[in-house]
């Protein structure tokens, strides 16, 4: 259940990033959640829900776009994606690829209500 | 409406924190091995044997980290090296700060390898770097050989692969060969050593391993 240490990290982004004054505009925090980032994105938003209520981010959740493992292979040039996170080309089956997404997390972007 | 745009890794506060560990260590000569596994593979026992075989060569501190309890921490404090236990207290991993913590209670002018073995979980420890050169990955074979399909992320981060208990292949469901083929699917970079730590079967290459990649200490 690491997912509760990764949302204090999102915190932590989020109260870096904002002005002052203005956490309790935040509606959304965008995240890039790979495939094969080793987190769950419902866990993580549970965690998210959880340390943020009766706080300033009360009003926040997490948007999170899930991003597909994709390899490129070197034999062949193909750039295939699976399920399971295994190396081997999809369409030559050979092991020499190079994974060109699925294991990020990051935070892109963070959006916020105008003050009223 | 206004949007702030961030671009920024959600683990960027441990990554830094590592590397600070990792220029550290690096910078006094040290070599640094993260040992992950599930609980019970035998993480512990390679340590032990692992001191027992290079410990009278190569100067070793290890930080042992649980949930609970300073268990580990006594039993390898048997074999005469410094240890810092850590308890995360339900932590279910280790992170950057508690090792950055954890190196001010080692004597790092003394010490020539760091062993970390990290709480034993084969999920939350792959996406947490702490700083170390080589993170290992330990398996028994009584966990069955599809381990590496059904937690990929583990395998996909660690360099070597250690399969342990092989003294006890015969007496269980567990392919070695389909093992490893699963482990090579998932990162074919992976080095693989088969070790028993109750027979002390294959702990010689894996101590060889471990010194040759000790600058010092050419195999």
């Amino acid at each position: 259940m690491h997912e509760l240490s990764v949302a204090r990290n999102i915190i932590e982004i989020v109260e870096q990033n904002v002005p002052k004054g203005e956490l309790s505009c935040v509606r959304e925090v965008m995240l890039k959640v790979g495939e094969f980032s080793g987190v769950v994105a419902d866990s993580l938003k549970f965690s998210y829900e959880i340390i943020t209520a009766d706080t300033e981010l009360q009003n926040s959740e997490l948007k999170i776009e899930a991003v597909p493992f994709r390899l490129r292979c070197n034999s062949c040039g193909g750039i295939t994606t699976n399920s399971c996170g295994l190396r081997e080309c999809a369409d030559c089956l050979k092991t020499d690829t190079e994974v060109l997404s699925g294991e990020e997390l990051k935070i892109t972007e963070i959006i916020l209500e105008d003050k009223s | 409406m206004s949007i702030i745009t961030v671009e920024r890794k959600v683990l960027a506060k441990n990554d830094a924190i590592a590397m600070d560990n990792r220029d550290k260590l690096t910078g006094k000569g040290i070599f640094t091995i993260n040992i992950v596994s599930s609980p019970g593979s035998g993480k512990t026992s390679l340590v032990e044997r692992t001191i027992e075989k290079i410990g009278s060569r190569v100067a070793i501190s290890v930080i042992e980290g649980d949930v609970q309890t300073d268990l580990d921490a006594k039993r390898v404090s048997a074999y005469n090296v410094p240890v810092v236990q850590i308890i995360t207290n339900g932590g279910c991993h280790l992170e950057a700060n508690l090792v950055k913590d954890a190196l001010g209670s080692i004597d790092l002018a003394k010490t020539e390898m760091l062993i970390i073995e990290n709480v034993g979980n084969l999920v939350c420890p792959a996406g947490y770097d702490l700083g170390e050169d080589l993170k290992v990955v330990v398996i028994s074979v009584t966990e069955g050989d599809d381990k590496p399909l059904k937690y990929p992320k583990m395998f996909m981060n660690s360099k070597a692969l250690v399969i342990n208990k092989i003294d006890l292949l015969p007496y269980v469901n567990c392919k070695i060969d389909e093992l490893k083929s699963n482990a090579l699917k998932i990162n074919p970079e992976l080095k693989i050593f088969e070790t028993s730590c109750t027979s002390g079967e294959g702990i010689d290459k894996w101590c060889s391993f471990v010194t040759g990649s000790i600058k010092k200490y050419p195999v």
